[in-house]
């Protein structure tokens, strides 16, 4: 039987609207399955229950009332610690923002999915400032894999794989600036949507890196996936970088057949640097879509490079002050690359940008041809916490400036990204389905058609 | 013997007023280390004069 905290979004705002379960059975629910194995999972960092059962009543009184719940009624939802929740400070996965006076506001997300009914349950863990790929944080401990409580969640939001793979919650939202949406979604074995940069508002959210920084939902199928991201989007002024696009909802398209899509297979970079287990997945991704092309993306492990680059210096700008204040209360591996990142020289940041313009038009050649790319969401399955190197392609290298290299030449051009899990034993691992700018639906269709097929699935959390 | 990055090291530090303390050195060095091998890698591409950049990213 399948019980209220292993529901999907879908089924539960349907079973709230349609008066069959109250909104407070829904939270209530979640907040005990928090309760219940959040001590080993370390996903949340602030459990909301007031705020959420005080939400919660509303839904079920407007019910009564006969008024029009949202589309997400009752579906309990976390997110990472960066967003902005009206009472809290945002800290950012840090020790340092602890001391910022409680948010007054909550961030734009927040406020368009809880318009749709949804119900926030609390704020997910997260590598410190974002600058991470593993979950891990010397401050908070880290997130647990719901799969293996051994081993990683992938960061940086770490906590809202864990809390989306555990099934805590059928909805979380996290930020990917270099792949921190898609490599939890990875290791935890569940879907993820990193949209198309400036997609999805990014307002009252505290930032890393502003030229790559995106916000996008996690969920446990690709229906709840799309239900969250039709409801967070449209324009906001609060965000100087949010599309002025009106609404372009995918839900209604993603069950459109994917017989008329160009899929092709990303060569090259995409196919380096990967261990068995992620060769074995976009195999089984590709042979599903009877996907046989390949294709090169040119020069993308320069694009990586230069996503490195921006990334460091940015996130060194943003903190610049904080690092002469308080150095030491910052997590010290954190520190020292925001220091040295400081030391690049602006010239060489130039050319990285530079070479981002040159890059865009490469890869919008090839989707004049092409409608999906396949590439691995990482190179591995979750390493085990505390891992530091792992040997790929024959060289020792270390996991935490690694674990992204196939999801940064992505971002840095703002690519939107379906990351889908392949159910491998004994470990999940995922798939990017890359699509055009602004064509998030032709990802979310492809993932969908995958998930119709069998191929892809969100494995039960059996690590706990 | 001091290795060739930390003069360079010192240098930003003081005209940034950003300290550096010894212990975190080595590790302020390695990061810098990877960040310039990459930059590199970025200014070895030969661009046209006229190619803008793209620091606000329009997809």
């Amino acid at each position: 039987m399948t019980t209220k905290s292993e529901m999907t979004a879908a089924e539960i705002a349907k079973a709230v609207s349609g008066g069959k379960m109250s909104a407070l059975d829904a939270t209530e629910a979640a907040l005990a399955r928090i309760k219940q194995h959040d001590t080993i999972l370390n996903s949340f960092t602030d459990v909301t229950a007031d705020r959420a059962r005080a939400k919660a009543r509303t839904i079920d009184a407007d019910i009564a009332a006969g008024k029009n719940v949202g589309p997400l009624a009752g579906v309990p939802f976390a997110v990472k610690n960066l967003f902005d929740v009206a009472g809290l400070p945002t800290r950012a996965g840090s020790k340092i923002n602890r001391d910022l006076a409680p948010a007054k506001r909550d961030a734009t997300l927040i406020e368009r999915l809880e318009a749709a009914g949804a119900v926030l349950v609390g704020a997910l863990n997260m590598g410190e400032y974002a600058y991470d790929f593993t979950g891990e944080n010397v401050h908070d401990g880290p997130s647990r894999n719901p799969h293996d409580t051994t081993r990683m969640t992938g960061g940086s939001s770490g906590g809202s794989g864990s809390a989306v793979g555990g099934a805590l919650v059928p909805i979380a939202l996290g930020s990917d600036t270099n792949g921190s949406i898609r490599v939890p979604s990875s290791f935890c074995g569940i879907f993820g949507l990193k949209p198309t940069y400036g997609r999805l508002s990014r307002a009252r959210s505290f930032p890393f890196v502003a030229s790559l920084d995106h916000l996008g939902p996690f969920a446990r199928d690709v229906t709840d996936l799309a239900l969250a991201y039709d409801a967070m989007q449209g324009p906001d002024a609060d965000d100087a970088a949010c599309t002025t696009r009106g609404l372009e909802p995918t839900l209604p398209l993603i069950a459109n057949p994917v017989s008329d899509l160009r899929i092709a297979i990303a060569g090259g970079h995409f196919q380096k640097n990967v261990f068995p287990e992620a060769v074995e997945a976009v195999s089984r991704v590709a042979k599903a879509l009877g996907a046989t092309k390949i294709v090169d993306v040119p020069e993308a492990s320069r694009a990586r490079a230069a996503a490195y680059v921006i990334t460091t210096t940015e996130g060194a700008s943003l903190h610049l002050d904080r690092l002469r204040k308080r150095p030491n209360d910052f997590d010290p591996a954190v520190r020292d690359r925001l220091i040295a990142g400081a030391m690049v020289p602006a010239a060489l940041v130039d050319r990285a940008q530079k070479f981002r313009r040159w890059y865009r038009a490469q890869l919008a050649e090839i989707f004049k041809s092409v409608d999906v790319l396949l590439a691995p969401a990482t190179p591995c399955t979750a390493p085990k916490l505390g891992q530091v190197m792992f040997n790929l392609d024959g060289v020792e290298l270390p996991v935490r400036a690694n674990i992204g290299i196939h999801t940064q030449p992505i971002s840095f051009i703002g690519l939107p990204v379906v990351a889908v899990p392949v159910p491998l034993e004994p470990l999940p691992i995922g798939v990017q389905i890359i699509a055009a700018p602004w064509r998030e639906d032709v990802a979310l269709r492809v993932a969908y058609a995958l998930e119709k097929m069998g191929v892809v699935a969100a494995p039960s959390p059996r690590g706990f | 013997m001091p290795e060739p990055l930390d003069d360079y090291i010192d240098a930003v530090s003081k005209a940034l007023a950003l300290p550096v303390e010894e212990a975190w050195r080595p590790a302020v060095r390695a990061n810098l280390e990877v960040s310039l091998r990459l930059a590199r890698l970025v200014d070895e591409f030969a661009l046209p004069d006229e190619t803008e950049p793209a620091p606000i990213f329009t997809a």
